[in-house]
């Protein structure tokens, strides 16, 4: 009899594993970054080079860095979530713009519309390194402290603006 | 008004399912032959109002309702009618009632095909499978309703995915599905027996053609599944170990098991207890891998929208079902006698080491599978495992079963005759050592690997042809089961050629190239001739034109496209393919890099045809062992003595 119960024991604890899965998101990737400082960089803007810009500018602020490029075809689909959302100036959206060509990003942005109060240039990705960029865009929510709270891979959708980036932001803000 | 028809007939057939279930199995319980009698009516009637309520699907797709939330999500005006069709199961929902559908034509083909079975045993059956329709239909109506309105209605609807939109939708889906849904009926079978507690020969020769039956299904479902991805995703990989394809492949792994220890059963009585435990197993990683596919409790490129109450639906599902069906085996299965004795070497432990290394090569890629999802609930980090896990766990445990397969019909049942055996082997052996050891001289380049693998593949295909010759010779009866079975044998050689020439002399070569310019690949010239912009029905399109030469002569002009789908926006590689048994040229375009310039990747396949050629043989092999006269004539012969015995109780009576 015992023998025979093996493979119930054996398909109980798969079932146990199962259920647990069914609560997690496999899709989530940690980043190592979040809950530390965001890394400094010191980049010229985009439309106005001769200006500078470094997270530390940022301090006491709750905001966005969004990394952009105008041959990225995933940041057009996020692009009305970013619009919208610059619209209602919940805060501040920052952009890093990620090996472009400044023509080429400014005619995106002209088409598209900015939602950024100033863009940076990382012409050639140094910056993208630092913070551990591997799929453009990607989106930073980085707290008074200038630490990142939450990171995003891949497009911000209306679903994890509204129940991750937004919820999260209004509680650093307080 | 039809999607509210389709609708109310899925609310019939719940019904008939539910009075299926519960009068039939308290009928062949209980010895009631009134409700006995309502399992066949019962399965034919629910098998008419699921196909009603597909056929309402399938014209609320072809006809553009997109006042229907599903036809509106995953359908649009300007898809072809073939893909409107194939459309309806290209959803979540869709998906679901292609499944019941399934399993409703199973349950339809056994009401009509077992005349020649005792009544309760069907009653057992039929009362088996109506209980999963249950749970089915009730994951349809409760969780993923396919007729849901959506008022006011779309203008248009969003698209079939671009991916999809190929006539391998048409057939892949219902193919393997017609395969995972099969297995039910083997596993009915197996709860029938354990519930009657007659778990004999009988039933091994009953089971064999269905579940032969499926087999062959999941395999040209599998099969055509590789195909399309491979000419559809664009780099020329025919299989990725993606968690999807996996939960089709494990199914399979256990069916192939099953099918060889049904053999032994039916021959030699023995295993019984192992065979009715594949029989679960096989059906529960049907079931499992439904559940992966529809909960999204896994990463995969076959990922579906999610809904968490749904995973939570069929958890419940399968931990009923297959614990359940555990439970009964625990309960059951020490009253089984044991079958007839073996020797260590016979064809029954050939057999039975065969099913063990199938069984451990699924659970291999069960762990694979679900490595990532265990460490994640564990708390101990997200990974992902990739095909060198299952490459390097996989192989080296088909290698030895491989081998066996090569002996196994040249031994003997019960007690093989050693030195019989090694004179048999004789030729076996020098063709697969001269195989393994010229072939790769032929392509001039010689590998470990290499030499392994085309090892095997001589080796089976010496075998096979060696069994083939024995029979011949020793006179007996040669049977479309023997001949399907060598076929099939054949079909696992000509398949590890494939593998094994793929993988050892495949070669690519990413180009950048402007029109005019040419490049060379394994003794062809490829001429870039330019891109133009082509309009398909619901795409627009940037159609390269690449002239591939041999030695001055034309060999093919290659078109492949970048598509973009107007609809959902999404860019689509179209590779273009010249297909030949020797070789594949794979062409498939890239990004435009200005002045007329594209990349593009070219790659030389030798001999991947050969890897859906094996699967075909190995299919065609299933198809022939199925249909051997054996399984029709024992039918009769076994309908007449049933006939007798009703007669014998009437008079007694």
């Amino acid at each position: 009899m015992k023998r025979f119960l093996l493979p119930l024991a054996v398909f109980i604890l798969l079932v146990g594993f199962l259920a647990v899965g069914l609560k997690l998101n496999p899709r989530e990737v940690p980043s190592p970054l979040v809950g530390r400082a965001a890394p400094s960089f010191d980049l010229p803007l985009l439309h106005q080079p001769d200006k500078r810009f470094a997270p530390a500018d940022m301090r006491g602020k709750v905001w966005l860095l969004n990394v952009w490029a105008s041959w990225c075809v995933s940041c057009r689909d996020e692009h009305p979530i970013l619009m919208a959302l610059a619209k209602r100036g919940v805060m501040p959206i920052l952009g890093l713009n990620y090996k472009d060509k400044g023509d080429e990003a400014t005619a995106w942005l002209k088409q598209f519309g900015n939602p950024y109060e100033l863009s940076v240039v990382d012409a050639d990705g140094r910056i993208g390194i630092d913070y551990g960029v591997y799929g453009v865009p990607e989106t930073y929510l980085i707290d008074p402290e200038g630490v990142i709270r939450y990171k995003q891979i891949g497009p911000v959708t209306a679903a994890i603006l509204e129940q991750k980036i937004l919820p999260l932001a209004l509680v650093l803000k307080e | 008004m039809i999607p509210e028809i389709g609708q109310f007939s899925l609310i019939v057939a719940l019904a008939l399912a539910l009075a299926q279930a519960a009068l039939s199995l308290t009928g062949a319980a209980r010895g009631i032959p009134g409700f006995v009698a309502v399992a066949r009516p019962a399965a034919q009637g629910q098998f008419v109002f699921v196909a009603i309520a597909f056929a309402c699907l399938a014209w609320s797709f072809y006809s553009n309702d997109f006042s229907v939330l599903n036809v509106a999500s995953n359908s649009n005006s300007s898809l072809p009618a073939a893909y409107r069709i194939a459309a309806t199961w290209g959803s979540h929902e869709g998906s679901l009632l292609l499944w019941v559908l399934m399993l409703s034509l199973w349950m339809l083909a056994v009401s009509v095909f077992s005349r020649s079975l005792p009544d309760e045993m069907v009653a057992r059956i039929l009362g088996v499978m109506g209980l999963i329709a249950v749970g089915f239909l009730c994951f349809m109506l409760f969780t993923s309703n396919p007729f849901e309105r959506l008022l006011p209605a779309a203008a248009d609807g969003r698209d079939l995915n671009p991916l999809l939109q190929d006539p391998g939708m048409v057939f892949h889906p219902p193919m393997l599905y017609m395969g995972y849904v099969g297995f039910s009926v083997a596993f009915a079978f197996a709860i029938a027996a354990l519930l009657d507690g007659k778990l004999d020969a009988t039933w091994a020769r009953w089971s064999r053609p269905w579940t032969t039956a499926a087999w062959v299904f999941l395999t040209v479902g599998i099969a055509l599944g590789s195909f399309w991805a491979y000419y559809e995703l664009g780099w020329g990989g025919w299989w990725f170990w993606d968690p999807v394809e996996n939960a089709s492949f494990m199914p399979w792994l256990i069916g192939t098991a099953l099918i060889h220890s049904l053999a032994v059963t039916e021959k030699r009585g023995a295993f019984k207890n192992w065979t009715v435990l594949l029989a679960i197993i096989a059906f529960s990683l049907s079931l499992l891998g439904t559940f992966l596919v529809r909960s999204g409790v896994l990463t995969s490129v076959h990922a579906f929208a999610t809904d968490p109450k749904r995973g939570i639906f069929i958890l419940c599902f399968l931990a009923v079902v297959i614990g359940g069906s555990l439970a009964l085996y625990a309960w059951r299965a020490n009253r089984v006698e044991p079958g007839g004795r073996f020797e260590l070497l016979s064809r029954e432990s050939m057999l039975l080491a065969n099913s063990v290394l199938l069984l451990v090569a699924c659970g291999a890629v069960m762990l694979g599978t679900l490595y990532p999802l265990f460490l994640d609930a564990l708390g101990l980090g997200k990974i992902s495992v990739g095909p060198p896990y299952f490459e390097s766990v996989f192989m080296p445990l088909m290698a030895p079963a491989i081998l066996l397969a090569g002996i196994g019909p040249l031994v003997a049942w019960r007690k093989g005759d050693s030195a019989q055996l090694m004179r048999r082997l004789r030729w076996v052996w020098i063709a697969a050592l001269v195989g393994a050891l010229f072939v790769p001289l032929a392509f001039g380049r010689w590998a470990a690997l290499t030499s392994a693998g085309l090892l095997l593949a001589f080796w089976i295909l010496a075998g096979t042809l060696t069994s083939l010759i024995v029979r011949i010779k020793s006179g007996t009866k040669i049977t479309s089961a023997f001949l399907g079975m060598l076929l099939a044998h054949a079909g696992v050689g000509v398949f590890v050629i494939g593998i094994t020439l793929v993988k050892s002399y495949e070669t690519e070569r990413d180009l950048r190239m402007a029109p005019g310019e040419s490049a060379e690949l394994g003794g062809y010239s490829f001429r870039f001739e330019g891109v133009r912009e082509v309009r398909g029905p619901n795409y627009a399109a940037a159609r390269a034109a690449i002239a591939v030469q041999r030695d001055g002569a034309q060999v093919a002009r290659l078109e492949p496209e970048k598509r973009i789908y107007l609809v959902q926006q999404n860019p689509m590689t179209e590779a273009a393919i010249n297909a030949g048994i020797s070789r594949d040229i794979y062409v498939s375009l890239g990004e435009s890099v200005g002045e007329g310039a594209w990349t593009v990747r070219i790659h030389i396949k030798p001999f991947i045809r050969w890897i859906w050629f094996g699967c075909l043989m190995m299919a065609f092999g299933g198809l022939l062992a199925a249909s051997d006269r054996r399984y029709r004539a024992t039918r009769r012969r076994e309908a007449t003595s049933a006939a007798d015995a009703t007669v014998v109780r009437g008079s007694t009576a």
